[in-house]
């Protein structure tokens, strides 16, 4: 069991590289990633959308004991980000000064690395929030 | 039919070190090395930045000064040093992360530090052709040298993208020369970390005869003379050379120092003459003329000839300008973090 | 449905166990069930643990437990509903009696976690996040924890202080629990001055790492009332279980537990009774802001004002509302699977009248909460002297 198994890791690129996400045509609640059926109406139609990478801090921590796969990149903060348009993130926040995090502090979504499989596999790229 | 840059984008990290703060590790002095290389503080990628995050943010900021759909771009260029996998392309993933997939030649490029140029000149030429609408070009490096070497002074990190086109261009390119012969100045081997280069044989025969001799190319075939540019921007291995080559080739520090950022920001490699130009697009106006000339050790020169239109006024303010990057929100690391986000400390399993 | 009872319970050794196996803890704490019990055969066995694939490379519980037990032959069921599993052992067990299937269950939990590394405990405990969304990009369960308590100090005003009086509170009454991992007390300065986890979470604030198992045996009324031997009969009045939008991000107020507060509804409903009428509560306090929020949920205190329920007393032994007896997750251990089973011991026990220096005076209705994950799992039970 790996999370950065090929095959999975690439399934995942329309969300993580490109934040394309579901719109219900049915509610028009915007589920990311995309799903089969909507959370919100059990609706099961849906239009593409890309979210938009701007956003705010709705709540956050700083991680000083991580799991192996973050461990030497503590402390690092965590956030809860709600993009404009109202479509929600967990993601790290990159670049910051911890003190400098406040609820609603803005953001921008950057590509960043997420994670590497050791020193010989795969790289998981995606987004992590910056101070805006 | 007018082929040029469409949109241009730049990336720097905000992590800098010191000079100072190398030296006094490895008992140099200080002083006499920012006086030596010209060099005060270089970039510091952190752990999740690389040849290919840099890369997609430097062409994010380019496609929204370009204004066209990803879609419409034919091909992809990644020039880098650094690329993070030995196999496997950078540029696949800047592909995709922007949209531009799947109908779109892509290629990871590798000339020490004018592959991103290299990228520059093909997609230039491709676009000339025909065979493409929008063709994107990035040189981005992550580039290290040894620990204590003098090169561990200056290798920096950065990336700037650019996305050639027909139309809607905010700089035409009036020429394009490449200058190359087998000059073996700076080198490394499969599977070594760190290159070797060979002292001061990187200079007189090798940077400045290049560099030279692509910028007589382009004088000689458009006819043109220093006192025609508004702005000249050479490859920046450190701060001083640059500065040598341009005047001696008889441009001015006023032509020279609006792309001249080595002294603050180091030496990004593939990204070093294209960050460096796009510093300068950030401030010229329309109808100036630039000079580009690119260095990449072992060694070649690429060289073109850009003309400002009357659209960079629209585009400039469309992303974050290059100095901006370079002077603002800056993060000082000491060594200790340095080598820790550089990968230069043994770890534990 | 038929009425069900608790007619046995067992713990094994709880706490960093070097020398014990999961099969051996399991076993200690079933054969002190039975044996509590009185009995020596039982219809069917359910076993709640969250991940024994990732703590010792075991799959396969029910089979490998029942063998251990010597009991091959009967039905013998793993359930995983992440740190709740022990909960739903008990709802399922509950279930099985209630319908008819059996009469006789034995209901456990049981977590070994000591023999991974604590990076690996860590990236185990994560995986009852969204395995994509939350832990993809490095989320841990003190951080989405830490992430509710920053969104409960924004909305309700509740200090960093009243999140360490849950901590000191629970420590205190696991001191009087000879069964505690940790039976040190401690001071909210204590709280204040140890390790950041994840910020505002110290690791005082944080439920610990144990290796563990409980046990309860599960019979009908009738068969119950058989084998009483002149102890109080304990009732499972309520049962209620919900779940939740998997992610924190997802929950729109994260201040809150919708998962807790319908599985609380199910269970007053069931059980004919209102938050007014519970004399004590076992909840999950796997980190500080779980027992306030918890309560919140449950309607035991009102919305907004979980904070002061530790700090004031109330939720203290000798308060109007003793929470976590035991100790709670934080002070008495929190070997996962083990602890919605383990709730149920300590209820049990303090219906019965035996917890000593930590009983409850006059404790006749009792209720559990163990939740999985950030709460997309939550399972309720009401116990109660039947009269």
């Amino acid at each position: 069991m790996s999370p950065l198994n090929p095959a999975r890791t690439a399934r995942e690129y329309p969300a993580r590289y490109r934040l394309e996400a579901a719109r219900c045509d049915a509610c028009g609640a915007v589920s990311y990633p995309a799903r089969l059926v909507c959370p919100a109406c059990r609706g099961r139609k849906f239009s593409p959308v890309t979210l938009s990478p701007e956003g705010q801090v709705l709540t956050w921590s700083v991680i000083h004991v991580g799991p192996s796969s973050h461990k030497h990149e503590v402390p690092y903060a965590l956030a809860i980000v709600e993009l404009t348009g109202g479509a929600r993130v967990t993601c790290q926040i990159a670049d910051v000064d911890p003190a400098a995090i406040r609820i609603g502090m803005p953001v921008r979504l950057e590509f960043r690395r997420i994670q590497e499989d050791g020193e010989a596999g795969v790289i998981a790229y995606g987004h992590k929030a910056v101070p805006a | 039919m007018n082929v040029g840059i469409v949109g241009y984008g730049a990336y720097i990290p905000r992590r800098r070190i010191r000079l100072a703060e190398i030296a006094s590790v490895w008992g140099a002095d200080a002083a006499a090395y920012e006086r030596g290389l010209g060099l005060h503080e270089k970039s510091v990628p952190a752990r999740d930045e690389d040849t290919i995050t840099m890369s997609v943010t430097a062409t994010r900021r380019a496609l929204a000064r370009a204004g066209i759909d990803p879609r419409d771009i034919g091909a992809v260029y990644v020039g880098s040093e650094s690329h993070p996998y030995a196999v496997k392309p950078s540029g696949t993933v800047v592909a995709e992360a922007i949209g531009a997939t799947p109908a779109v030649h892509c290629a990871d490029l590798e000339f020490a530090c004018k592959a991103g140029s290299e990228g520059m000149f093909i997609a230039a030429a491709l676009v000339k052709s025909g065979e493409v609408g929008h063709a994107l070009a990035v040189g981005a490096d992550t580039s290290q040298g040894a620990p204590g070497d003098a090169l561990e002074y200056s290798t920096a990190a950065g990336a700037a993208a650019y996305i050639f086109g027909t139309a809607g261009l905010v700089a035409t390119m009036e020429a394009q020369v490449s200058f190359m012969t087998d000059t073996p100045d700076f080198w490394r081997r499969e599977y070594m970390h760190y290159p070797r280069h060979a002292g001061r044989y990187t200079g007189e025969p090798a940077y400045f005869k290049t560099t030279f001799g692509a910028a007589r190319m382009l004088l000689e075939k458009t006819g043109m003379e220093p006192k025609d540019f508004a702005y000249a921007v050479f490859h920046q291995p450190n701060g001083k050379f640059p500065m040598r080559a341009g005047t001696q080739l008889g441009f001015t520090r006023e032509q020279l120092e609006p792309g001249w950022l080595s002294p603050w920001l180091g030496n990004t490699y593939s990204g070093a003459s294209p960050i460096g130009l796009t510093a300068v697009l950030d401030r010229a106006k329309a109808g100036d003329r630039i000079m580009m000339v690119s260095y990449g050790s072992g060694a070649g020169s690429d060289g073109f000839v850009w003309a400002v239109t009357d659209r960079i006024d629209e585009v400039r303010d469309l992303a974050p300008h290059t100095r901006e990057q370079l002077d603002n929100n800056k993060t000082y690391v000491p060594y200790g973090v340095y080598a820790k986000l550089r990968g230069k400390i043994r770890m534990g399993e | 449905m038929r009425d069900v009872a608790i007619i046995g319970i067992g713990l094994s050794r709880w706490g960093e166990i070097w020398d014990a196996s999961l099969r051996t803890l399991w076993t200690e704490a079933a054969l002190a069930a039975l044996d509590d019990a009185g009995l020596d055969h039982i219809d069917a066995i359910t076993v709640g643990c969250m991940s024994p694939g990732l703590f010792i490379g075991q799959e396969h519980l029910g089979g490998l437990l029942a063998d251990e037990l010597g009991m091959a032959g009967v039905p013998a069921t793993r359930v995983e509903s992440a740190c709740a599993s022990g909960g739903v052992a008990l709802r399922t067990a509950f279930a099985e009696v209630a319908a008819g299937l059996a009469d006789v269950v034995l209901a456990t939990g049981v977590e070994k976690m000591t023999d991974v590394s604590g990076d690996e405990c860590t990236a185990a405990l994560a995986a009852a996040a969204d395995a994509e969304v939350e832990v993809f990009p490095g989320a841990t369960f003190p951080a989405l924890y830490a992430m509710m308590a920053r969104a409960h100090m924004a909305r309700h005003g509740t200090t960093r202080e009243q999140l360490a009086a849950v901590a000191v509170k629970n420590h205190r009454h696991g001191s009087l629990n000879p069964h505690a991992q940790f039976r040190q007390q401690i001071s909210v300065a204590d709280v204040l001055a140890s390790a950041k986890v994840a910020e505002p979470l110290n690791i005082l604030d944080c439920s610990p790492i144990t290796d563990g198992a409980a046990a309860v045996v599960l019979a009908d009324l009738a068969t119950a009332k058989r084998l009483a031997k002149g102890r109080p009969i304990v009732r499972i009045a309520g049962v209620g279980q919900a779940s939740d939008r998997m992610a924190l991000q997802s929950r729109r107020d994260m201040t809150t537990l919708p998962a807790t507060t319908a599985a609380g509804e199910r269970a007053f409903k069931m059980a004919g009774k209102a938050p007014v009428d519970i004399q004590l509560a076992e909840v999950h306090d796997c980190f500080t802001i779980a027992e306030i929020v918890v309560l919140e949920a449950l309607g035991l205190c009102p919305a907004g004002q979980g904070g002061l329920q530790a700090e004031s007393g109330r939720t203290a032994l000798g308060g109007a509302l003793p929470v976590n007896p035991s100790g709670g997750l934080k002070s008495k251990g929190h070997p996962v699977g083990a602890t919605g089973v383990a709730q149920a011991v300590e209820i049990v026990t303090q219906l019965r009248g035996a917890a000593g220096p930590r009983q409850v005076p006059g404790a006749r209705v009792g209720l559990t909460q163990n939740m999985g994950g950030t709460g997309a799992s939550t399972v309720v039970h009401i116990l109660e002297v039947a009269s």
